[in-house]
């Protein structure tokens, strides 16, 4: 799983027909300190989450496609939780 | 899923069983601020709308192929939705 702070939606009329009726957010990843990376990804929003928030995002396909459940979806990218709070122990990251 | 803008088609005379009839496009991919960043991808088009010119999302890995069918076929990259709207500060907008 990576972190990833939403930055806006992206909207599409003609999709494959798993992604119908499904929200795609776009989001830049982040490091545990909250400093970006400068990769992207869009995904599924399967808990409502909102622009600016901090979220737990999947990018792999078996674990997408059991919460998108279907076994044969084309999907791999799914936002599956939202953030409150990370914390870093400087001694165990050795900084 | 990433963005990308799609820049042209392919035709190939002879394909793998299974990928007959699928539209191939060339894609470049794009970063978060809707800028080409790396080279471009050919890309199958599950959508079969896609055109040269058009914003699409596309998928990498095992579940481009996936989004075919049939779905067992040699394919990396499918293009999966044609977007409308990216609502993100500093995209450019048309």
């Amino acid at each position: 799983m990576i972190l990833g702070r939403v930055k806006g939606e992206v909207v599409a009329t003609i999709k494959h027909p798993v992604y119908a009726n499904r929200r795609m957010l776009m989001l830049d990843r982040i490091g545990p300190d909250g400093q970006e990376l400068g990769g992207y990804l869009v995904a599924i929003d399967s808990v409502d989450a909102g622009v600016g928030q901090i979220v737990l995002v999947i990018d792999e396909g078996n674990s997408a496609r059991q919460v998108i459940d279907d076994p044969t979806a084309p999907v791999r990218s799914v936002i599956i939780g939202i953030v409150d709070e990370i914390t870093v122990d400087p001694a165990a990251a050795g900084t | 899923m990433l963005l990308g803008r799609v820049i042209g088609t392919v035709v190939p005379c002879v394909v793998c069983e299974g990928l007959t009839g699928v539209p191939f496009l060339v894609v470049q991919p794009l970063d978060r601020n809707g800028k080409p960043k790396g080279e471009p991808v050919v890309a199958a088009d599950s959508t079969r709308m896609a055109g040269p010119g058009e914003l699409i999302t596309y998928e990498g890995g095992r579940e481009a192929a996936l989004a075919l069918d049939p779905w067992f076929v040699p394919v990396d990259h499918t293009i999966v939705t044609i977007v409308d709207q990216v609502s993100r500060e500093g995209w450019p907008q048309p």
